[in-house]
């Protein structure tokens, strides 16, 4: 097994609050990691140090066994780490497909050939498979801003699978999502890890969604790993239930 | 039933871009020499206009500057016709000043945003116009440089007023063709998402500083390419008609045809350009009526007059849309109920 990745010991802290304080974890090579807690534990705060938009205070981030802090999104994402944000950020000027081809096309070619190259930066085919795995056909053609906020939310999923990444970062994919659209999301990410072996870390509230799909769960409580383990162990673990399931 | 909507939806455009084609060529045979140099100059402030479309309309960068880069242009072009080299030589130095400087004043644009972007371009447009007044040695000042000779292109003289015009409208039809083909590649998509979502941009490997800087450089480009025709154009350049004003009139041109959209600075530059002319009867006042008319326009259609099209056309789609849906229920409704 590889260790995708490694993050150690990393702080952030907004003038007198600290959001993360010294997060350890590791990811394996096809896990799916979900990551559950309290409301302003620090989880988004975590995506966004280790994807570069925010600078952590300390620590480190290690992809592949390489170090990655400091280096900016752009090159993350480059490097085959994708992301989703936890409010939902798609283009709503752009078509559903250019929306994709525009997820996908940095990851093709050169400059140059981005600009004298095809006009779908050679993902037409892609982006059209993605469209159907999604389920998103009647809408290919139409305005993401005028589609709905599930719709969308499948859109900004399906986004970021198309530069073929092999970690994909996802901060609460079910927030605000229906629940058969809920079963359709669950099912074609377990699809993507099963066939591609694209390896996830996945921040989600919806508990049924974290414990079916996850193979293993990290529990944060205000900036610290409170416990890890399989979803059995952490349902079963004393801390985790006197501070977060709590019920 | 996408398959029809999707080609008229392609091919209005290209109707109304060839009618327009169609008259920009046969009208002018008609004209006087006034008349000519007026749709010249109509020409030359859609180029730079187009420019300033793909910085701000495109990509989401207020620019104030765009007056500054035809100063450029112009200047660029004058001095090296003037001293004897021809002139697709004053055009390439034109483009690459112009690409240079541009590149540069993209760089607050990665810092700062909106209205202090605008403070920022406003200022170099300042700059900009003080150097061409106060820079004797290379700009002849006050006194402006005369006698900008006209091009000779393939062997043929422009000198005179058509031959000029045609020269200006095969320019324009160039840039339009390579600002088409740009804004519909990936780096026109990726100028669009700089101008939706940044952040998101950038999480999806969307070099942002890269094509900000890019967006500028172009955009100035073109402003570049209207000087280097503006000054044989006029056969004078002087400072004077690159002042502010001329950044704050091709802004307008822009937002007035609509910001984002392919053919908004064709129709801005013309309202723009043709205005004062239908408005002569009102003399001092067409300011005015221009200025309540862009008030009025901009209170009711922020995205301006193609803003306004483009609604309508999306209202009559829906109309139409929810009648064949109703006419389809009602079909249902009957069958079910024979
Ligand atoms: N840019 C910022 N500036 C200042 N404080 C911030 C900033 N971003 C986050 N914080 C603070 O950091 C803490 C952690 O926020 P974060 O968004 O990481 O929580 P979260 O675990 O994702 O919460 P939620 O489940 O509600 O999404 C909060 O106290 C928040 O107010
Ligand atoms: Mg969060």
């Amino acid at each position: 097994m590889t260790r995708v990745l490694e993050v150690s010991d990393l702080h952030k802290s907004f003038g007198g609050i600290t959001a993360v304080d010294g997060v350890s974890f590791h990811v394996e090579q096809g896990e799916i990691l979900g990551i559950i807690g309290p409301n302003g534990c620090g989880k988004s705060t975590l995506f966004n140090c280790i994807l570069g938009q925010l600078k952590p205070s300390r620590g480190e981030v290690k992809l592949d066994g390489e170090v990655v802090t400091g280096l900016k999104p752009h090159e993350i994402n480059r490097r085959g780490v994708s992301r989703t944000f936890q409010l939902l950020q798609v283009f709503p000027q752009l078509s559903v497909r250019e929306n994709l081809i525009l997820a996908g096309q940095e990851h093709q070619g050169g400059m140059l050939s981005r600009l004298v190259g095809p006009r779908d930066a050679g993902l037409g085919d892609v982006a059209e498979q993605m469209i159907g795995f999604f389920n998103l056909g009647h809408l290919a053609d139409e305005m993401a801003g005028g589609l709905s906020y599930g719709q969308q939310k499948l859109l900004d999923a399906a986004m970021a699978f198309m530069g073929g990444p092999r970690l994909v970062l996802l901060d609460e994919p079910a927030g605000g999502v229906n629940l058969t659209m809920l079963a359709d999301l669950k099912q074609r990410l377990a699809a993507i890890n099963a066939e591609q072996g694209a390896t996830f870390v996945v921040i989600e509230h919806n508990m049924d969604f974290v414990m079916s799909l996850c193979t293993r769960v990290l529990v944060l409580a205000e900036g610290r790993v409170l416990a890890e383990g399989t979803p059995a162990e952490v349902r079963a673990d004393a801390n985790v239930i006197a501070a977060y399931l709590g019920h | 039933m996408t398959g029809p909507r999707a080609t008229t939806r392609t091919l209005w455009p290209w109707l109304i871009g060839l009618a327009g084609l169609v008259v920009l060529l046969v009208l002018p045979l008609g004209l006087a020499r006034y008349g000519l140099y007026i749709l010249s100059m109509w020409a030359v402030m859609t180029i730079a206009a187009i420019g300033l479309n793909l910085t701000l309309g495109y990509a989401g960068q207020v620019s104030l500057a765009q007056g500054a880069f035809v100063g450029i242009g112009a200047y660029a072009g004058a001095i090296a016709t003037t001293n004897g080299l021809p002139f697709i030589a004053g055009l390439a130095l034109a483009i690459v000043l112009c690409f240079v400087v541009g590149w540069l004043l993209g760089y607050p644009a990665l810092r700062v945003q909106h209205h202090y972007l605008a403070f920022i371009t406003l200022a170099f447009s300042t700059l900009a116009f003080l150097v061409f007044r106060n820079e004797e040695w290379l700009t002849k000042g006050i006194y402006g440089i005369t006698d900008v000779p006209r091009p000779r292109i393939f062997g043929l003289s422009t000198d005179g007023p058509l031959a000029f015009y045609y020269f200006c409208l095969a320019s324009l039809g160039l840039v339009s063709l390579a600002t088409w083909w740009l804004i519909r590649s990936p780096w026109g998509r990726a100028f669009v998402a700089l101008r939706e979502n940044p952040v998101r941009a950038l999480s999806l490997g969307v070099d942002t500083r890269r094509y900000t800087l890019i967006a500028f450089a172009l955009g100035s480009v073109l402003g570049g390419i209207a000087g280097a025709l503006y000054a044989p154009l006029v056969e004078f350049v002087d400072p004077t008609p690159f002042t502010l004003t001329l950044s704050f009139n091709l802004l307008m041109m822009v937002i007035v045809g609509g910001s984002g959209f392919f053919f908004g600075p064709f129709l801005g530059a013309l309202i723009s350009v043709l205005l004062p002319e239908w408005l002569r009867f009102a003399h001092g006042y067409y300011l005015m009526l221009y200025a309540i008319f862009v008030m009025a326009l901009l209170a009711w259609s922020p995205t301006g007059i193609l803003g306004i099209v483009q609604k309508l056309i999306a209202d009559r789609r829906t109309r139409r849309a929810s009648a064949t849906r109703a006419a389809a229920t009602a079909t249902f409704t009957a069958e079910k109920s024979s």
